[in-house]
């Protein structure tokens, strides 16, 4: 709160995150196994994901505590939700 | 902020925990649900998906390429957004606005480009409940999750018009335009998962 970041670092960000999704389109246009390319793309957009979170809506300059109440219950729930999804890749092998 | 004294006695009612205002915090909880409903959504589009051989692949290199401008629409108007909450707690009511309504046209341009996609897919006959592939689930899962961003998209748009609007009449304070801010940030934070996984897995895979 009492150190506001200046404009040069939110373009900064906004660079970083063109750059990322630049990456993530060239990778689109490469021969890649479907779980390669699923964890790869996945990996980039939650890196990108954490760049909005922390900068764009500020996170990173909020109290801990707060951080700590948001973050970490919502990614147990996205991993409890996401823990049946490699089911999908065994269906696809059962032809 | 003043009221938000923190420090001895704060998580027995003595003041605000987190030290920001309700608004903000109903923000962030109503994000967080907001957050898993689009989670489930990703997830049953991606399941479907992979587990699916005959998956439809409609998204040729012209539909990336707008799927990637529209990307960078949303990134731009997000940035934009960023700068009117800064001016906004600096009290430049008429930067605050301007920064503001170019987010609007960040969001429209957005809408905008993906509504003329839809159109497309539907002139193709791929409609939610059935397409020319045969596979009805591509219709459901995609205009069940890009719809649902694009109402988001659209609210926001309305959303930040009748904050600026409100601002800039004196109604409205910085902590409005802020939490305004919040909002516009996450839609854009969907975005960057469901344009990899709809558009780009479709490309190779």
């Amino acid at each position: 709160m009492s150190s506001e970041p200046g404009n040069r670092l939110y373009l900064t960000v906004w660079v970083g995150l063109l750059v990322l999704t630049a990456i993530e389109i060239v990778l689109a246009y490469m021969q890649l196994s479907v779980t390669v390319m699923l964890l790869t793309l996945m990996g980039l957009s939650f890196v990108k994901a954490g760049l909005i979170v922390a900068y764009f809506m500020h996170l990173r300059f909020e109290r801990r505590s707060l951080v700590l109440t948001l973050i970490p219950a919502t990614l147990m729930c996205i991993a409890l939700m996401a823990f049946f999804f490699p089911d999908s890749l065994r269906i696809l092998e059962l032809g | 902020m003043a009221s938000l004294k923190t420090g001895a006695g704060t998580w027995g009612g003595g003041g605000s925990p987190y030290a920001i205002g309700s608004k903000k915090l109903g923000m962030w909880l109503f994000i967080l649900s907001d957050t898993l409903t689009f989670t489930v959504m990703l997830m049953a589009y991606s399941y479907v998906r992979i587990a699916n051989p005959d998956w439809p692949r409609p998204f040729d290199g012209h539909s990336i390429f707008l799927a990637s401008v529209m990307t960078l629409c949303l990134l731009s108007s997000s940035v934009t957004m960023v700068f009117a909450v800064l001016n906004a707690h600096r009290g430049n009511r008429k930067q605050t606005v301007r920064w503001m309504i170019a987010t609007i046209i960040g969001g429209l341009a957005f809408v905008v480009l993906h509504t003329n996609e839809w159109l497309g897919l539907i002139g193709q006959g791929v409609t939610p409940f059935g397409n020319p592939w045969d596979v009805p689930l591509f219709g459901a899962t995609f205009f069940a999750l890009t719809g649902l961003h694009m109402t988001h998209v659209t609210l926001g748009v309305i959303y930040l018009a009748v904050v600026a609007w409100g601002f800039n009449g004196g109604r409205f304070t910085d902590e409005d335009v802020e939490v305004s801010g919040l909002y516009w940030h996450f839609v854009d934070l969907v975005w960057m998962f469901i344009f990899p996984l709809v558009y780009l897995m479709s490309n190779t895979v």
